[in-house]
């Protein structure tokens, strides 16, 4: 165990140090942006005296690097700073959306990472045959289709012509649990159709990749099921492939909704971002910039210790 | 029909389709009619060289075709019913209850993320023969039978955790644990180092014998199957050549293909006395991957103009390191070569270009030594080119000139690698490093990887080509029949030190050390009881255990 243990606490320490790069070059990103917003506040009729005001208020007449370690210890205590916009708290605002986030993320990962290695080892089990081409060419054609056609054509047929689920994804708090599904149905759906194909063929190829090995010769002439073999001696040796895919996804379910979140009218992560990149509300988006970020690194990280820990020769070295 | 000879194979014919991209597919006769019989608890030898059909047959009674190969014709009757006419799930039924089947790499054979015990088992319980306790029980039986250390708890390791020598055995009791009427052996020893062989050997036959299971043994190699077998039957080409007692076989074979196999190493060559200064010194060679990890503890060897130095050892013994110390790859941590009299530079990177044309290098694998989009012409050009400056016609007189020395015909220089047969790679290999016109070569188990008939035709190649052009060889090898067919003088390699080294005449005669005497009598012998001598002698303990 000692050797599991000494990659995963690599990993992890890895993993604190590149969110630490990461986090100056969000700062560094929103330095350099043009515009500013102590202008956007006040328009393009303001005299240069009340911008200095403005941004003596705001503190960013202070120098780069003060604000950079300022903004990096309010994160670590939980704090993000406040909205310039809009002067509230930027931590409780995003609190709520990014719950809403994963809760969304979550409901497709939980409909599209099952069906998507289902559909997988069932490619695998009838290999070239016709369930294999059916399964390729339908998640083909759904990873094809732009988001936001997808998007709205469930909403049409589902929304519209069947009247089965609400076409606009409203949730609030102290919604029940219940209705908060019935409203992310929709979006949950799209987000699936998107990630699918994805997860599906990676699943397939590393684990044909696997059926060429020697020990599933050995398998088979001990007279175990196609599917047994699969599931048994295959899909074992690749997990690590397949879990780096899935947590490549989840990834994306979290920080790629910006579009989906935009169609269904979702209160989510993306829509806080985008409102507020276009009101130059530069701590918002450092925030936002902040958490995709280490939510991106988390997953992967997730992904790398699946992948230690699933490797026999690390778990019980010799 | 067939009741008391429970294996029946009557007129056997399989082939395969070759799909080449561009070319139309075409049909490929591997077997052509080959019927035998098997009794129960009797044990058949399947032997004959690469191409024979051996594996290929072995496989059959398991009615499984390896990649495309399909059985095209004939029946495969076991206990009485044709298994070439079940669906999927009779054979299932078949396959790991009534026959078993043991590969040749048990390393690759086993599963590496589950525990040995759950593979041993897995056949017995999928054919619901017994509860999981009776099936752990009988497996640690096996276990005990076959010699394995520590029977009760190994099963609980994982593949990566036991030795080659270990996982064959285990794989064996694999096999045995449902009880099978057959086991198919297919090359189950041979890339085992011949220490390990030994043992592995005696388990195997140990085994048999008590469980009174029937066996198919397929090898190339005719001293091991001579050990283990009731009867043998030569394949050649997919056809067999003859079917008799292993006795007959052995004693008194009726064909000429058979006696050309028993024959083999048929090479003499007259040990040559160390005359003047070595071309090549090592000295105190102490070397390693890293400060922590020493392969190579205080090496000394000499080189001799136009002789060879036969470096024999088994896996891990360091034989190939020292063959990187002394091309620079690997600079010695300590230690020194000379070439010539003078200090021979340690790191490749350095070495002029005079040094590094006069040591060229063979490989074991002449299929990935080559680029296979380069023709023959071009590969052996090469050399001629970067060392000489030579282009031209003078580079194709050249080329045709190396070609006529490695006794291929000089149109040999448009084919490219994938057209030409594994001693043909080889002769090419060997055609490249002529090229350099250098003063050592070293040959790293140049002849591991083909047969024993093509790798003795390469051997007397190597002898006739050192006789014209005085070249030295550092001949890296674990075969100890070709040490003795063309070394001048020898170094037993074992854990990176030297067990034993000397003139050849000097390191093979008695008294031995332990090591090399091990060595030396683990090598199979084509006698009968020659394996059950052996073990009854044995001073030490093989590596494997």
């Amino acid at each position: 165990m000692g050797l599991a243990l000494k990659l995963i606490s690599q990993r992890i320490a890895l993993g604190f140090l590149l969110l630490l790069a990461v986090s100056a070059l969000i700062f560094a990103g929103t330095e350099i942006l043009p515009g500013d917003v102590a202008q956007s506040i006040l328009g393009q009729s303001a005299t240069p005296e009340s911008l200095a005001n403005l941004r003596a208020e705001l503190g960013l007449s202070e120098p780069a690097v003060t604000r950079y370690f300022s903004w990096l210890g309010g994160i670590a205590t939980g704090d993000l700073g406040t909205a310039l916009t809009s002067g509230t708290d930027i931590s409780s605002a995003v609190a709520q959306r990014l719950g809403n986030t994963l809760f969304l993320a979550a409901v497709a990962a939980v409909i599209s990472v099952p069906i998507a290695i289902l559909l997988g080892l069932l490619a695998v089990r009838f290999k070239d045959r016709w369930p294999d081409k059916l399964i390729s060419a339908t998640t083909l054609a759904s990873i094809s289709l732009p988001e936001f056609f997808i998007g709205y054509l469930l909403i049409l047929v589902f929304g519209v012509k069947l009247g089965w689920f609400p076409t606009v994804a409203t949730v609030y708090e102290g919604m029940a649990f219940g209705d908060r599904l019935m409203a992310v149905v929709l979006p949950a759906l799209t987000l699936t159709l998107v990630v699918l194909a994805h997860m599906m063929r990676m699943t397939r190829a590393a684990i044909l990749n696997v059926m060429q090995s020697a020990y599933i010769e050995t398998a088979e002439l001990k007279g175990l099921s196609t599917f047994k073999i699969i599931r048994k001696h295959a899909l074992p040796n690749a997990i690590s492939p397949v879990v780096n895919v899935v947590m490549l996804n989840m990834a994306y379910l979290i920080v790629g909704v910006v579009v989906v979140e935009v169609i269904f009218v979702y209160p989510g992560m993306g829509q806080y971002l985008v409102d507020h990149v276009s009101k130059r509300d530069v701590p918002v988006v450092q925030a936002c910039g902040i958490i995709f970020a280490a939510i991106y690194i988390g997953l992967n990280l997730i992904a790398d210790v699946v992948s230690v820990l699933s490797n026999p020769r690390l778990r019980h070295p010799k | 029909m067939a009741t008391e000879t429970f294996l029946d194979i009557r007129d056997l014919k399989i082939g395969v389709t070759v799909r080449e991209p561009g070319k139309p597919k075409r049909d490929i006769t591997i077997v052509h009619g080959v019927s035998t019989t098997l009794e129960k608890g009797k044990v058949l030898g399947l032997i004959g060289e690469s191409g024979a059909g051996k594996s290929t047959i072995g496989l059959s009674s398991l009615a499984y075709g390896r990649g495309g190969i399909e059985i095209t014709g004939g029946e495969v009757y076991i206990n009485g019913r044709d298994i070439l006419t079940l669906n999927r799930a009779g054979l299932n039924g078949m396959r790991g209850h009534e026959v078993c089947y043991v590969s040749q790499s048990a390393a690759a054979g086993f599963n590496p993320a589950h525990r040995l015990i759950d593979q041993v088992i897995e056949a017995t319980l999928e054919h619901g023969l017994a509860t999981r306790p009776e099936a752990e029980a009988r497996a640690k039986e096996l276990f005990a039978a076959l010699s394995l250390p520590d029977p009760e708890n190994i099963g609980s390791r994982y593949p990566h955790q036991v030795s080659g020598g270990q996982l064959q055995r285990v794989m064996t009791a694999m096999a045995l644990c449902p009880q099978p009427d057959l086991i198919v052996f297919d090359e189950p020893t041979t890339a085992l180092d011949v220490t390990t062989q030994i043992d592995v050997l005696a388990a195997i036959k140990n085994a048999i014998r008590l469980t009174g299971v029937a066996a198919l043994y397929i090898t190339h190699d005719l001293a091991v199957v001579a050990q283990v077998a009731d009867e043998i039957m030569v394949l050649r080409n997919g056809k067999k050549v003859e079917h008799g007692a292993t006795k007959q076989i052995i004693e008194a074979p009726q064909e000429d293909y058979t006696r050309s196999l028993i024959s083999v190493r048929s090479i003499q060559h007259e040990e040559q006395k160390a005359t003047a200064e070595p071309i090549i010194r090592m000295e105190n060679i102490v070397a390693g991957y890293s400060k922590n990890h020493i392969v190579l503890n205080d090496v000394s060897v000499d080189i001799y103009a136009g002789q060879t130095l036969a470096v024999v050892g088994e896996s891990g013994s360091g034989k190939s390191t020292l063959a990187r110390v002394l091309t620079g790859l690997l600079p010695p941590q300590s230690g020194q070569i000379t070439f010539e009299g003078r200090p021979l530079t340690q790191s490749q990177d350095a070495r002029p270009l005079d040094d590094l044309r006069d040591i060229q290098m063979i490989y074991q694998m002449a299929d990935t030594a080559m680029n296979p989009r380069q023709s023959v012409g071009t590969i052996i050009g090469r050399p001629i080119e970067f060392y000489f400056g030579i282009k031209g016609k003078a580079l194709k007189d050249k080329i045709a000139e190396l070609l006529e020395k490695i006794e291929l015909p000089a149109e040999m220089a448009d084919r490219y690698p994938a057209e030409l047969s594994g001693g043909q790679k080889q002769r090419v290999c060997i055609a490249r490093a002529l090229a350099a016109q250098p003063k050592v070569i070293i040959c790293d188990e140049v002849t591991s990887a083909l047969d024993p008939l093509v790798a003795d035709g390469i051997l007397k190649l190597l002898l006739d080509l050192q006789a014209r052009e005085n070249v030295a060889y550092f001949f890296i090898t674990h075969d100890l029949a070709t040490v003795k067919a063309i070394a001048d003088s020898i170094a037993v390699m074992h854990l990176g030190k030297l067990a034993r080294y000397g003139p050849k005449s000097e390191v093979l005669t008695p008294p031995f050390d332990d090591y090399t005497d091990l060595l030396l009598s683990s090598v199979p012998e084509m006698k009968l009881g020659w394996l059950e001598n052996v073990i009854s002698t044995r001073k030490i303990e093989s590596a494997g255990n």
